[in-house]
Order: C-alpha cells, then sequence, then structure tokens
C-alpha cells in the first residue's frame, strides 16, 4: 500500500512542479527579454526533473529489493540450514517470510532471530526507500527550477527525454523476446545438465516422476518427450484436417461467390469463433463433444477413451477455421482481378479460374497462413488441457488419450515446484522446444506472406 | 477449318454439362463450410446457455425463523464477535426438526442435509445488520443443497429422485405443495466469491479478480503500446536495429501464451519476487502479451492519419513532436483505442499464462487489492469445470455465460468506436 501511496504524492508532485514550473516561467519575461520556450515547455521541464528520477529509483528498488533481502537473511539462518544450501535455504526463507507476515505458522524458535531480523529489515527498507525518493524528487524538483532562464531551450530538452521515453517503450517488446528466451534457456540449460539432451528429443517414455526418497523404487523419472511430440503432432494434424479444408472453402465462397451483403453478416459472425476464450473450447471438448464420440464409438463397437485426441482435435480445428480463413480471405483478396478476366476470356467457368488461376496464385500466401494456423495450434493449451489427457502414450490412434507438449508443461508447473527439480525444469526444456518450433514457423510464414504480397503490389 | 471449328465447339459443349455441375458442386463445398463454421458457433453457444442458464436460478426454501434469544444467549446489546459466534445452525436444525416429523438418528440427518450448510451465514449475516432481529420471527429464503436444487431443477420434471431418498423427497414435496420450495434469481451467484460448496460458490471473487488484473494491464499495456508504435512509426531511423525490433514484435503476437507464462514464473516470480496468484502479476504477464496487438493496431492507426495533416503543421512551425502529438495521436486515437480495446478482450479470455503464474489458487475471499491472491474468470472456469458435481458443471456454464456477455460487451465498445470517431481520409 505504501507503495501506491508513494505513486499518487509523486503524481501530484508532477502538477505542482509543472504548475510552478509553468509560473516561474512567465515571471522570468521582462521587457527585451523573450523565453525560448512556451512556459508549458518549461513547466514540463520542471515535472520530468522532478517525477523520472524517483521513479526509476522505486523501479531498481522493487527490482532489487527481494533478492537484496534473501541475502541478507540468508546469512543469518541457523548454521546446519546454511549447510544444506539451495533449497532448504529457499524453505526456510518463505518460512521466515509467513511468519513475519503474521500467518497462522507453528513458530520455530530457531527460525525467530531471523523473523525479527525481517521485521527489523522490512520496517528499515520501507522508510529509507521512502525517504531517498521523497529527497530524490524534491532534490529534483528544486535542481529543475534552479535551471530556469529565458535562454534555456526547455522545448528541445523535453522533446529529447520523450524520444528517449518512447524509444524505451518499444525496447520492451525487445525485452520480453530476451526474457522468454534467457529464462527458457538458463532453466532448459540446466535441466540438459541432468539428462541428454539425445534422451529427452529421442527418449520414448515419459514419466516425469522423481523419486521423493532415496530408496523409493521404479520412480527414477524418465524424460523422453518422444510421445509428447507425438501426441502434438496428432492433435495438430486433427484440426488442420477440419481448418484447412473448411477454413479455405469459406475464404473462397466468401470472397469469390458471396454477395456482399451475405459477405458482411458472415465474414464477423465466423470471427466471432476466433474471440471465444479457448477455456470456452475446452469445455466444450470435453463435457460436450467427448461424450458424444464416446457414445458413437460404442454404438459401433469402437473403443473411443473419454480423453481422446480426436475430441481434442476436432473443436481445436473449429478454433482454427475462422484463422484460416480470415488469412486466406487477405490472400485471395489480394490476387489481381486481371487473372481472373484473363481466365474468364478463356472460357473458364467461375470454380476453374478459382482452382486453376487464382489458389495457385495465392498458393504462397496460403501455405504461410496454415503455417501461422499450425503454429497456433501447436500452442494452444486450454482445449488440451482440458479434453486430451495425461497419459503419454505413443500410439497412432486418435480415439487413445494422448498428452502433449503444452499439457505437460502447465502439469508440471501448476501446484507447489521446487525450483530445481528435474520435473519443473523439464517444463522449461519443453517450453524452450514449443518456443523454437513456433517462432521458426511464424519466422517462415511471415517471410513467405511478405514475399507473396510484395509479388503483386 | 468449319469442320475443325464445329468438332471443337460440339467438344465443348459436350463438356459444358460436366463443368456447370463441377461448378454447382464447387459452390456447394462453400455454402457447407460456411455453413458449418455457423452451425458450430450456433451450437457451442446453444449448448452453453442452455446448460448455463440454471446457474443463474437458486432453490430456497421460505422458512419463517425465530430468533430465540434464549437459545442464541444474545440479545441486540451483544457484542459484535458474539454475534458472530452465534449457534444458528442449530436455530436452523430446530426449525427443520419442527416443520418435518423425523425420529431416527438418521432421519435427522438426511433432513439436515437438504440445506445449505451455509445456510446459517444467511441468519448471521441478517443478525448482524440488524440486531434488534432478535427475539423476533424472521422470515428467510434458505439456500438449499446442491442435490436439492440439481432434483429440483432438473429431475423433478422428468419424475426422478437425483440424489436423494425416498424420505427426503416425501418431505422436498411436501414443502413445494406448500408452495415454500421455490426457485428464485441466484444472487449467491454474483456476491460470493468460490466454495467448495456448488450452491455457495460464486463468480464475485473471480470478476473482480479479472476487473484489478485488466486494470494492471490497461495502465501498463496502453501508454506503452502507445508510446512504442509512435516511436516506431514516426521516429525510428530506417536502420537494422528498427528491422529486428519490428520482426520481433511480429512474433511475438504469434508466440504461443504459454511461453509468456514460463516467463513470469522464471522473471517476475522467481528473480523480482512478485508475489504469486496476484493481479499484479497476472497484470504483468498479459501486459506483455496484449502489447504487440496494441502496437500492431496502433501503428495502423498512425499510418492512416494521412500526411497533408502533419505537413501542415510543419508549416505553421510546429516542431517534430508537437506535430505527433497534438495532431496525429488525436486522430489516430479512435483506432489505438479500438486495438486496445481488442487486446484487452484477447487478456480477458486468457487462460494458460495464468495458471503458471498461481492465480490457480482456490481463492475464497474477494480480493480488493493488486495484491490480494485472487484468480481470474477463466481460470474459474477451468477451476470448476474439473469439479466432479454435477451443479458445478451449470456453474461453469454459468461463469462462461458471465464472460461471454463482457467479451461482447467490449467487443460492441470497439466495433461502435470504430463506427463513431473513425474517419475515412
Amino acid at each position: 500500500m505504501t507503495f501506491s501511496i508513494l505513486l499518487l504524492v509523486i503524481a501530484v508532485l508532477f502538477v505542482i512542479a509543472y504548475v510552478s514550473g509553468a509560473r516561474r516561467a512567465r515571471s522570468l519575461v521582462t521587457p527585451g527579454v523573450t523565453l525560448n520556450s512556451l512556459p508549458g515547455h518549461y513547466g514540463s521541464l520542471v515535472a520530468l526533473w522532478t517525477c523520472l528520477p524517483p521513479l526509476l529509483l522505486m523501479l531498481c528498488w522493487g527490482v532489487l529489493e527481494t533478492p537484496v533481502i534473501d541475502r541478507l537473511l540468508a546469512a543469518q539462518l541457523p548454521a546446519e540450514v546454511q549447510a544444506e544450501g539451495g533449497n532448504r535455504i529457499s524453505l526456510a526463507l518463505s518460512k521466515v517470510r509467513n511468519l513475519a507476515g503474521g500467518a497462522n505458522v507453528q513458530a520455530d524458535p530457531e527460525l525467530a532471530p531471523v523473523v525479527l531480523h525481517l521485521k527489523d529489515l522490512q520496517s528499515r527498507n520501507s522508510m529509507l526507500s521512502t525517504t531517498l525518493v521523497l529527497a530524490l524528487a524534491l532534490a529534483g524538483f528544486g535542481f529543475g527550477l534552479r535551471r530556469l532562464a529565458p535562454a534555456l531551450r526547455a522545448r528541445n530538452e523535453v522533446e529529447s527525454i520523450v524520444k528517449v521515453l518512447l524509444f524505451c517503450s518499444s525496447g520492451v517488446a525487445v525485452l520480453t523476446t530476451v526474457g522468454i528466451l534467457s529464462s527458457v534457456l538458463y532453466e532448459a540449460w540446466m535441466f540438459f545438465g541432468r539428462v541428454p539432451v539425445f534422451d529427452f528429443l529421442f527418449g520414448t517414455t515419459w514419466s516425469p516422476q522423481v523419486a521423493l526418497r532415496a530408496d523409493q523404487s521404479g520412480s527414477s523419472g524418465s524424460f523422453g518427450a518422444v510421445p509428447l511430440f507425438a501426441g502434438t503432432l496428432m492433435i495438430s494434424m486433427i484440426a488442420m484436417f477440419i481448418a484447412v479444408p473448411i477454413g479455405l472453402m469459406s475464404a473462397i465462397y466468401l470472397s469469390e461467390y458471396a454477395t456482399p451483403r451475405v459477405r458482411s453478416y458472415a465474414k464477423p459472425a465466423l470471427e466471432v469463433l476466433a474471440g471465444i476464450p479457448t477455456v470456452v473450447y475446452g469445455f466444450f471438448a470435453a463435457l460436450t463433444v467427448a461424450p458424444i464420440l464416446k457414445s458413437l464409438g460404442a454404438d459401433i463397437g469402437l473403443e473411443v477413451s473419454s480423453e481422446s485426441a480426436l475430441a481434442a482435435g476436432l473443436v481445436m480445428g473449429v478454433m482454427i477455421i475462422p484463422f484460416v480463413s480470415s488469412l486466406s480471405d487477405d490472400v485471395i483478396n489480394a490476387v489481381p482481378q486481371a487473372l481472373r478476366d484473363g481466365s474468364y476470356g478463356l472460357g473458364a467457368t467461375q470454380s476453374e479460374t478459382i482452382r486453376q488461376v487464382v489458389i495457385p496464385a495465392a498458393l504462397p500466401g496460403i501455405v504461410g497462413a496454415v503455417m501461422l494456423a499450425v503454429s497456433r495450434a501447436i500452442g494452444e493449451t486450454m482445449i488440451v488441457a482440458m479434453a486430451a489427457g495425461l497419459a503419454a502414450n505413443l500410439t497412432a490412434n486418435p480415439l487413445d488419450s494422448v498428452t502433449t507438449v503444452t499439457v505437460q508443461i502447465v502439469t508440471l508447473l501448476v501446484g507447489d515446484q521446487e525450483f530445481d527439480s528435474s520435473k519443473t525444469l523439464a517444463a522449461f526444456a519443453l517450453g524452450l522446444v514449443l518456443f523454437l518450433v513456433t517462432l521458426i514457423l511464424n519466422y517462415v510464414a511471415l517471410k513467405v506472406v511478405q514475399k507473396y504480397r510484395e509479388q503483386y503490389d | 477449318m468449319t469442320d475443325q471449328l464445329t468438332t471443337t465447339r460440339s467438344k465443348v459443349e459436350q463438356g459444358m454439362a460436366r463443368r456447370r455441375r463441377a461448378e454447382g458442386r464447387f459452390r456447394l463445398y462453400g455454402v457447407l463450410s460456411v455453413g458449418f463454421g455457423l452451425l458450430c458457433l450456433v451450437v457451442l453457444f446453444g449448448n452453453i446457455l442452455s446448460q448455463g442458464s440454471s446457474a443463474f436460478r437458486q432453490t430456497v426454501l421460505q422458512a419463517e425463523i425465530l430468533l430465540d434469544q434464549e437459545y442464541l444467549g444474545l440479545n441486540n446489546q451483544s457484542p459484535v464477535n458474539e454475534l458472530r459466534n452465534g449457534n444458528y445452525e442449530g436455530l436452523i436444525k430446530q426449525y427443520l426438526r419442527n416443520t418435518a416429523e423425523v425420529s431416527s438418528r438418521s432421519e435427522r440427518r438426511a433432513l439436515y442435509g437438504l440445506v445449505s450448510v451455509g445456510a446459517h451465514w444467511q441468519l448471521q449475516d441478517a443478525v448482524l445488520a440488524n440486531p434488534d432481529l432478535l427475539g423476533s420471527t424472521l422470515s428467510i429464503e434458505l439456500i438449499m443443497d446442491d442435490n436439492v436444487d440439481q432434483w429440483f431443477k432438473h429431475e423433478r420434471d422428468e419424475g426422478g429422485a437425483g440424489r436423494l431418498n425416498e424420505l427426503q423427497l416425501g418431505w422436498l414435496e411436501q414443502w413445494v405443495a406448500e408452495g415454500r420450495l421455490k426457485s428464485r434469481f441466484s444472487t449467491t451467484f454474483f456476491t460470493n466469491g468460490d466454495s467448495r460448496e456448488p450452491e455457495l460458490a460464486g463468480v464475485h471473487g473471480a470478476i473482480m479478480g479479472t476487473l484489478l488484473t485488466l486494470m494492471v494491464t490497461f495502465l501498463l499495456s496502453f501508454p506503452i503500446g502507445v508510446a512504442a508504435a509512435i516511436y516506431l512509426e514516426e521516429f525510428a531511423p530506417k536502420n537494422r536495429i528498427t528491422e529486428i525490433v519490428e520482426i520481433n514484435i511480429n512474433n511475438l503476437a504469434a508466440v504461443p501464451s504459454i511461453t509468456f507464462g514460463l516467463l513470469g514464473l522464471a522473471i517476475f516470480i522467481n528473480i523480482f519476487g512478485v508475489s504469486r496468484s496476484t493481479p499484479l502479476i497476472g497484470g504483468l504477464v498479459l501486459t506483455l502479451m496484449t502489447l504487440p496487438t496494441i502496437i500492431i493496431s496502433g501503428r495502423a492507426a498512425i499510418k492512416s492519419v494521412p500526411p497533408s495533416i502533419r505537413e501542415a503543421a510543419f508549416g505553421l512551425g510546429a516542431s517534430k513532436m508537437q506535430v505527433v502529438f497534438h495532431h496525429v495521436l488525436p486522430l489516430a486515437m479512435p483506432g489505438m483505442l479500438t486495438g486496445t480495446i481488442i487486446g484487452m478482450a484477447q487478456a480477458l479470455g486468457e487462460t494458460a499464462p495464468l495458471l503458471m503464474i498461481g492465480m490457480i489458487a482456490f481463492v475464497v475471499d474477494v480480493p480488493g487489492f493488486i495484491t490480494d491472491p485472487s484468480t481470474v474468470l477463466p481460470v474459474q472456469i477451468f477451476l470448476w469445470s474439473d469439479s466432479p458435481e454435477q451443479a458445478f458443471t451449470e456453474r461453469t456454464s454459468g461463469a462462461i455465460i458471465v464472460l461471454l456477455t463482457f467479451l461482447i460487451m467490449m467487443n460492441t465498445v470497439a466495433v461502435w468506436l470504430r463506427r463513431r470517431l473513425e474517419r475515412r481520409w
């Protein structure tokens, strides 16, 4: 809460600084002396000086706070805890935090001094940060006001600061990618230190249960991801069998045959399908489609698992239809009319024109669209998490239950986890595979589509 | 020559019927595809609506309960904590024993099981709100157990018994005949947080969590997204770095959402120590996820502002920054807002990354601030859909209806904004 109050104070200071800066600038005007910039620019400059440094300080403080406190506390922990290292320390620290927060945890006499130390640190920390932030804000305010002079090029200064801020904003997207890559790479690297890359990529048994005790038998954990890749591939293929023909035919119908009126209703209606949250599809797949498939299978004497790949794949296909259709629609519309007219001139019917002229001309774009759709299907999580199973079967039967990369990431990471168990790290290794595959698919698809667009522009 | 023409012509004519049929077939495939898509939409909505509409109704028992001061050992002067600890459960049991004849112990248990285990909270709330009620007879609609609720809503019409026994059915039918057992609009569904008891579970906590999370997402992603769009469209030099940033943003828009969860877990939680299960961490992760959408639509909006506007402003002596902030940005704002709302709608429906950062926790309390533990609507749906009780399936569909209502509202606003404010040049 102190954080939000501090933010509020800074916001108020911002306004005060702006107003007083502008007023001061106006008072500088005397006959014969004119301001270099508008008074508002001077106000903005003072306001920026007042608010930017404390905000930056708060950001750094927030980032460093927890690690530093953890370091300080870890040094205070009982010697035997420290000797055990890693997990034990983080466990003890979280207990200390709970105790200090007044949570209902059984008190541990050994930890009592550390708890006191933490409380002390916390109060000193908030005191120190608040004082520093406010001092910096006031100092900035004073400094800004003192600098004001008629000759000060306030507009240029404000503009260059704003430009830097804009640049930093666009850097956030790059930082995100770097963040994803570095976190996934680092954890995956740790994982591959324990499990050889080859075993992971080509092993055929997946059972990530790691023994809790040393003497436990039969659960050493094996991390062969082939069943997951196979399951992901199967579900994605089922989805594509639905989505590609139906999506493509819808796009063709809507762009070539439909009257503008039909198009204006049908296109947005189809796109609603893309806007429905995936968790809704997952619910539909698990509670409606799967039971129907199961009873249909029973009627014709087939055994369908209640968590079949088919149910998940079918529903995922429906979800991807609008994705394929709207992308293909764009591509088909970009094919020049002259090509169609040429074909009609030679006596081809409309469907012949579409099949033999428009589609071949649009093919690169359509391929790109399908690749984007595949990457979407591979990365889709909720439908499979709800409708496909957890059992890592290596099977080619779509009526069986299979599991996917995304489902395993979710199951491994949901709930309590210690950060350096192979189980948790395995999820990051899977995440790395997923990220790389989708990245390559997306990159190639975007290149293909781009190239195609240039062809007709 | 003429001969050859006739043969060609007859060949073409011979083929015409086949070609026309092929044309018709092709067209039919198109109609069928579009039809299939629309059918799926109708089936999906119909399915959810038919399963979920009953979640908004609740079975209650109209009861007149004497708030016996002696039995409770309370009066209107008692301090709040005593009022809170009164034996309201016993009062309800007493009332039930008086209203139906029971002899054995098991019969009594069957009778008590008809009313929700949370029904005594209703009495407690009423007394806490107005201690003067003590001693008078309170007319109250007691919430029934989910088994009774399901039976009354569904099985009763088909003569089924649901999960109730003969004896219980006898009492219930009697109450129905007396007009005391009835169905009313379920307020608990909108005022309660999550619960293990289906009849007490509501979406209030999830809705608040969603609103707080979306607020964080909006406050972070809108300014950053707009600023990034402005920089990339107006200021960025055309060089390799800009190109990399652009490719990067396009790729991020298509990266699976689950990887953002991995990022949140590894960096925000493990390195920066942001606490799990809070709207704050949820909002941070969703911000990174929606930024590409906002930046891409923002750039499109800026691009659609005609250069003549810029040139006119330059001509009057405005600086580049003034041109952008005084002229281009206001004109591009509707398009940017539309893109932002679409991004927010995406964030609203997103589940997978939030599972990773602990928003899947069972949270009963309604969150009031961005650092309180909470869950969000889609995750609540995921949690409920896993529960075995039939009543939870109904609640899940109900929550989906709420979620879809929010989504439809947001998209309507986006469409309206686009129609209303966007200018064609």
